[in-house]
């Protein structure tokens, strides 16, 4: 049951993207993008990450 | 004929020999049901990608989304977090259908269902539900064709493209029918392939000679102010909320439809699914670079009647002919990939869950059903592209968004849980289909059209929110309010449909 502690971590992307007043700004910028586009565009990639992470934590080793 | 033309008619013309040449790929009995309709679940998880990833990232999303940017600004961003958030949820819920589905047996998500509830009724309506919303889609593929085709102009745009349409949509049926979904897999590589190179060129080099992306958020901000119809780079905040349950309710009923449940199917484990959560991503950062070529369009000083052309005329502008040709080539086929792959899954579920007796066996005859459903289906978006205005398939098709997130509860909440009655979940069903077509066409003016959001005032505060989401929370309410009086009811042992 332990193991599915790792999930939690698949709640971040929701909390991080559902609320738009958190983001809808335009500073910072970067790279002359401002703060509204970079910042989802990083949540893609940090998503990605961590489901990476949750799959290496969570895969049985026995099976494939 | 210039070089542009030419390099698109080679690259369609090559993905066509690979659309018939895919029927002899495994060696498979293409006459078995499984074989031609999920390829008999054998993809790993790198075919899985470029299927998947050539599947979900349509054509149409390649120019809508840059297009619905170009018009309004900040709110079209929304399929960013949109194609974010739906990972998770395939990650949980998509690898556990993977795993009762192999278990079982299962082709279609109704399937699913009928053996999971034993309802009928639930069975033919998320079956209803599956190719209503997969009608609309299948012809929204044929409008981002016919906007590549106006590009190239020539031959091309001959009849306002109703020739070349035809013709790459008899193609594309005559190979669905031979090769089944081996045909769009293999066509999804070169697809995939194109699209990289396409929008990965096209942000290195557009931005940079429009003077970078400081000058275009300024130059576009300052050309929304004074639209008439004006646009934002930033959310104004009465559209937080709209904002927000766009990504949401889009993110949920994005794995209900009918060609992703068989891409995913498709896959030969849950740890390809599981894999393919976490690399499909890729994709969305490309949606993402794309999204921002429409504020390039609008920097560009582009003045548009139709917005969907704003991405082939950045290429045509900012590029070589023979490059433009490929990008264009790229969106073309990015609509002929899902376009079978729309039409298979959603023969599957005609041949599984409509035709036929109950039974948790399929009927003998169901691939010929299937086949023939499949063509059905390619005509249908064909006729509905040329026999209307493109303002059609878009309202058609918000519907059926609309309508795909209400067969959520059903899906997710029979994959965790044997609580619920299948009576109350086709209470919900009714209930939040209704609530949906209710609130759509209650946004219907002439002068704008159908709009996905509606604002709800309660209690004298007023909300502006996506339709689906609303109808979606209807259809909860009235799934919990018919548990309560079913429960009530002696307990019965063979629940009716």
């Amino acid at each position: 049951m332990r193991k599915n502690w790792w999930y939690a971590l698949l709640l971040a992307p929701f909390l991080g993207l559902l609320y738009p007043p958190l983001y809808d700004r335009a500073d910072p910028a970067l790279g002359g993008l401002p703060f509204f586009y970079w910042y989802q565009l990083a949540w893609v990639i940090v998503t990605s990450l961590l489901l990476g992470i949750v799959y290496l934590a969570t895969r049985e080793r026995t099976r494939e | 004929m210039n070089s542009g033309a030419i390099v698109f008619l080679v690259l369609v013309a090559g993905v066509t020999v690979l659309g018939f040449l895919a029927a002899g790929w495994g060696r498979a009995d293409l006459t078995k049901f499984e074989e031609w309709a999920l390829s008999g679940r054998r993809f790993g998880t790198v075919v899985s990608w470029f299927l998947l990833g050539g599947d979900l990232y349509t054509a149409y999303t390649f120019v809508a989304v840059p297009a619905l940017i170009y018009g309004a600004g900040a709110i079209g961003f929304f399929a960013v977090p949109y194609a974010t958030i739906a990972y998770p949820i395939v990650f949980v819920v998509l690898a556990r259908f993977w795993e009762v589905s192999r278990a079982r047996g299962y082709m279609t998500s109704a399937d699913f269902i009928r053996d999971r509830f034993g309802s009928r009724s639930l069975e033919i309506a998320v079956a209803i539900t599956g190719i209503l919303a997969a009608m609309p889609y299948i012809a929204l593929q044929l409008v981002g064709l016919r906007t590549v085709f106006f590009q190239l102009g020539g031959i091309f745009a001959y009849g306002t493209g109703a020739a070349a349409l035809i013709v790459a949509f008899a193609v594309l049926a005559a190979y669905t029918w031979t090769s089944g979904l081996r045909a769009p897999a293999l066509i999804a590589f070169v697809k995939d392939t194109l699209i990289y190179v396409a929008v990965i060129a096209a942000v290195i080099v557009i931005p940079a000679k429009l003077g970078g992306w400081a000058h275009i958020f300024a130059v576009s901000s300052a050309a929304f102010a004074a639209a008439p119809k004006p646009g934002h780079i930033l959310l104004p905040p009465g559209l937080s909320f709209a904002y927000a349950t766009m990504a949401l309710g889009s993110a949920c009923s994005l794995f209900l439809y009918p060609h992703s449940i068989t891409s995913l199917l498709a896959a030969k484990s849950a740890n390809v699914v599981r894999r393919n959560a976490a690399l499909l991503p890729a994709y969305s950062l490309l949606l993402g670079l794309m999204a921002l070529l429409g504020l390039c369009a609008v920097a560009a000083g582009f003045h548009l009647t139709d917005p969907n052309l704003a991405v082939p005329l950045l290429f045509a502008t900012y590029f070589p002919d023979w490059f433009a040709g490929m990008a264009n080539a790229a969106i073309a086929i990015g609509a002929l990939v899902p376009a079978a792959i729309m039409a298979i899954g959603s023969a599957n579920l005609f041949a599984s869950n409509i035709f036929g007796e109950f039974s948790s066996t399929r009927a003998p005859g169901a691939i010929h059903v299937a086949k023939w459903l499949c063509m059905a289906m390619c005509a249908f978006g064909l006729i509905f592209v040329l026999a209307f205005p493109v303002k059609y398939a878009i309202y058609f098709q918000l519907l059926g968004g609309a309508w795909m997130l209400q067969i959520f509860p059903s899906f997710v909440l029979g994959l965790f849980t044997k609580r619920f009655h299948p009576a109350a979940l086709l209470a919900g069903w009714a209930t939040g289909m209704a609530a949906a077509t209710w609130m759509a066409i209650a946004t219907y003016t002439p002068a704008t059209g159908m709009s996905p959001n509606v604002t709800l005032t309660v209690f004298g505060s007023s909300l502006t929110g996506f339709i689906a989401f609303y109808a979606l929370i209807a259809n909860a309410i009235a799934l919990l309010l018919a548990s309560i009086v079913i429960n009530r009811r002696p307990l019965q042992t063979t629940p009716s449909g």
